[in-house]
């Protein structure tokens, strides 16, 4: 079973638009099981022998009496590690400030393990597909009931079955917003109880009209973790397709969510995953002339903004680091415009280049050793480039135009930008020395802040003819496309899997407020994020670790 | 600069005003009809007697204006322009200890970043014309506000005119 993703770019080969999609290299893999990892304990000892172990505190006793053995299902739960997960785990050493999730193996502590037979149901399922051609025609139906609990359990994050019923609303907002994906309403979905996780009911489900199932069910763990089982089932080739467990500190909850329906669309459309990310942004409040502006970071879908900077000064253009532990942006703090390094972890900020004019439009390298940026000097703005950790910056262009809004390939040998040496804005790609630059559009009206999609394939960009638009490119110019039409959508930044951009929209006049919008590479699928305040300048983050 | 941070202490003391006179309107009186882009403020803290040669108010006062306006996607210095800067530049040159801020500003149609370059050459175009006029350029700083401080706050013709400045500040 896989949505097709026909037509859903110019750009895409032909080919693509079998079943399949992308090409292989732009999957992402942490989508199945497989049985077996020793290792695993060895590396997170801690979770494993905290799930592993009899029930703590947050277990009541009812749960091993009406288990049957659960305790030792938990045990053979850890048993069941796919090597992605070590992956993962060998990332999570790396990057502390996410070692909270933990995807171990998930059969959830209930019935037989879910192996479906490839029996009298499953032997030649019919491959199932959905057809989207030129947009966004054919959402696919799935249905996601409420994850059942097998007690509940009060947690920081809340009672675990009001957790169950939140995680699969997550999901289903997720999906739903990609724009590929139909979920059943609630009214027409009915709650599952525990064993059922791992035993669909596909005659039910198929009589939903749903075409794809997502189960799963929330555990409360004796260490005060959370663990969160995630599986897709094919309703009608009765298969299941996949499946993941999550645990997670309960601070983190949402995350599991968005992991399950990363797994979900990685699995059904062949494309890499985007939902577990974060977005950092400008939030803005207050009148027109004098907009405070800070610093906020928040999830992918809106939840859990928070502000970083107090709004004392004007903050713009916010990017995270490849390793998402720092932010790079432009202050005014002390009246002079300059860019500043901000750390996550500590809430530190550190001026990047010392004793200089004017320094804006920051951005990292892929690889974390750069930062990237604009310097203006007595009336003339150029592109530089600076180490990461501070130092002399070295100068990539000398043209007496304006040339800023650099961004780099993915590979980070090339540099997207714009400049006005032409008279107008116009994009410019150069190689990351500064060398063999060359003008790139070449269509009416002016172009503004490219972004090279981290898939390599495109630049996204905005388009000013009278109003902005949001468009995307060829690297090499062909192929224009634009995808939103209002009076002023401005800064795209791509979704880590290259598949949707966020932008910013400003309204009219006095009145006129900003306010952070997505749209996908379709054109069609486009709608409004949330945010508490107002908000621009979104920058979306990697795939979180 | 002084009059950016008049505006913010001005914005905060009617938001501190608004908000007290809800609670206690006898107490405190409303703010005076100010608008939020209200004109510095430096005149209001010192009315018409007493204003000291040489400082921020007597500059208001004395320069045609202190501000010049540009094209679109412009920043030549045009005739009326040219007048404004050359009556900064003889106060400037009665008062030769005094330093200024040249702020550039752009419109709301360019892009974010393209109008902090924007704003940067707009307020380098209107210093180099005073220094031309015989102003030490150490006298002189620049700061680029971009598209993130109009003072017209309309989306039409008009108000996009006057949001495309370069304002000078006097240092105090």
């Amino acid at each position: 079973m896989r949505l097709r993703l026909c037509g859903s770019t110019p750009f895409r080969r032909a080919s693509s638009c079998a079943v399949g999609g992308w090409p292989a290299g732009g999957r992402l893999s942490f989508a199945s099981f497989t049985p077996s990892s020793r290792t695993w304990s060895g590396i997170h000892g801690a979770a494993n022998s905290s799930t592993a172990a009899p029930a703590g505190r947050w277990i009541p006793d009812q749960v091993r009496d009406d288990g049957r053995g659960a305790g030792r299902r938990r045990g053979t739960v850890i048993g069941r590690l796919a090597p992605t997960a070590l992956l993962a785990a060998a990332a999570l050493l790396a990057t502390p400030a996410a070692a909270q999730l933990v995807p171990p193996a998930g059969t959830p502590a209930a019935p037989a393990p879910a192996q479906q037979p490839g029996g009298p149901a499953g032997q030649t399922p019919p491959p199932l597909e959905v057809d989207v051609t030129g947009g966004i025609s054919a959402p696919m139906p799935i249905a996601i009931p409420p994850m059942p609990t097998q007690s509940v359990v009060q947690t920081p994050a809340g009672p675990t079955d009001r957790l169950g019923r939140q995680l699969s609303e997550i999901v289903a907002n997720d999906l739903r917003n990609s724009g590929l994906f139909n979920p059943v309403a609630a009214a027409a979905t009915r709650a599952i109880a525990f064993p059922e996780v791992t035993a669909p009911a596909y005659d039910y489900w198929g009589g939903s009209g749903a075409q794809a199932l997502v189960q799963g069910y929330i555990r409360a763990n004796g260490d005060g973790t959370l663990t969160v089982g995630c599986y897709l089932y094919d309703v009608s080739a009765r298969t299941e397709l996949t499946r993941q467990g999550f645990v997670v500190p309960p601070s983190d909850w949402r995350r599991a969510a968005h992991k399950c329906a990363d797994m979900v669309y990685t699995r059904l459309t062949g494309e890499g995953a985007y939902f577990d990310s974060r977005v950092v942004y400008v939030s803005e409040t207050g009148p027109k002339a004098n907009r405070i502006k800070r610093l906020a970071i928040m999830d992918q879908d809106g939840a859990n903004s928070r502000f970083l900077t107090a709004g004392s000064s004007i903050v713009l253009t916010p990017r995270f680091a490849p390793n998402q532990q720092s932010i790079v942006y432009m202050s005014y703090v002390g009246r002079t415009p300059a860019i500043y390094v901000y750390e996550l972890g500590s809430g530190r900020q550190r001026l990047v280049v010392q004793n200089v004019a004017t320094t804006f439009a920051p951005r990292f390298s892929p690889d974390g050793r750069y930062i990237l940026f604009s310097m203006a000097q007595a009336g003339n703005t150029d592109l530089y480039r600076v180490s990461a950790a501070g130092g002399t910056p070295q100068r990539l262009t000398n043209s007496p135009g304006i040339d800023t809004g650099g961004s780099y390939s993915p590979d980070g040998s090339r540099i997207v930008f714009e400049s006005d040496r032409s008279g107008g804005q116009q994009i410019y790609v150069m190689n990351a020395d500064g060398s063999n630059q060359q003008r790139i559009s070449f269509g009416g009206g002016r172009y503004a802040t490219p972004v090279w999609s981290p898939r390599g394939d495109l630049i996204a960009f905005t388009k000013i003819q009278g109003a902005f638009r949001i468009g995307i490119m060829s690297p090499s110019g062909s192929g224009e496309k634009l995808l939103t039409n209002s009076w002023q959508d401005e800064g795209p930044s791509w979704s880590p899997n290259g598949r949707v951009l966020m932008f910013f929209r400003q309204g009219r006049g006095n009145a006129g407020k900003a306010d952070l919008w997505s749209v996908d590479l379709t054109g069609v699928n486009e709608r409004r994020v949330p945010t508490p305040l107002d908000g621009s300048d979104p920058a979306w983050g990697p795939l979180r670790p | 600069m002084a009059r950016l941070t008049t505006t913010l202490l001005m914005a905060t003391a009617l938001v501190a005003t608004a908000a007290c006179s809800k609670k206690r309107p006898d107490v405190l009186p409303p703010a005076p009809g100010g608008a939020p882009e209200a004109p510095p403020a430096t005149g209001a803290t010192d009315p018409n007697a007493g204003i000291t040669p040489g400082s921020a108010a007597d500059f208001k006062r004395s320069a045609q204006s202190d501000t010049v306006l540009f094209g679109l996607d412009m920043y030549d210095i045009d005739g009326t322009a040219r007048g404004i800067l050359d009556s900064q530049s003889a106060w400037l040159t009665r008062y030769p200890n005094v330093r200024i801020t040249v702020e550039g500003h752009a419109d709301e149609r360019g892009t974010r970043e393209y109008n902090l370059a924007l704003g940067d050459r707009r307020a380098n175009a209107a210093k180099n014309y005073l220094v031309a006029r015989g102003i030490a350029p150490g006298r002189i700083t620049t700061i680029s506000y971009g598209k993130e401080r109009p003072v017209a706050l309309g989306s039409d013709e008009e108000s996009w005119a006057q949001n495309r400045r370069a304002v000078t500040v006097v240092v105090q």
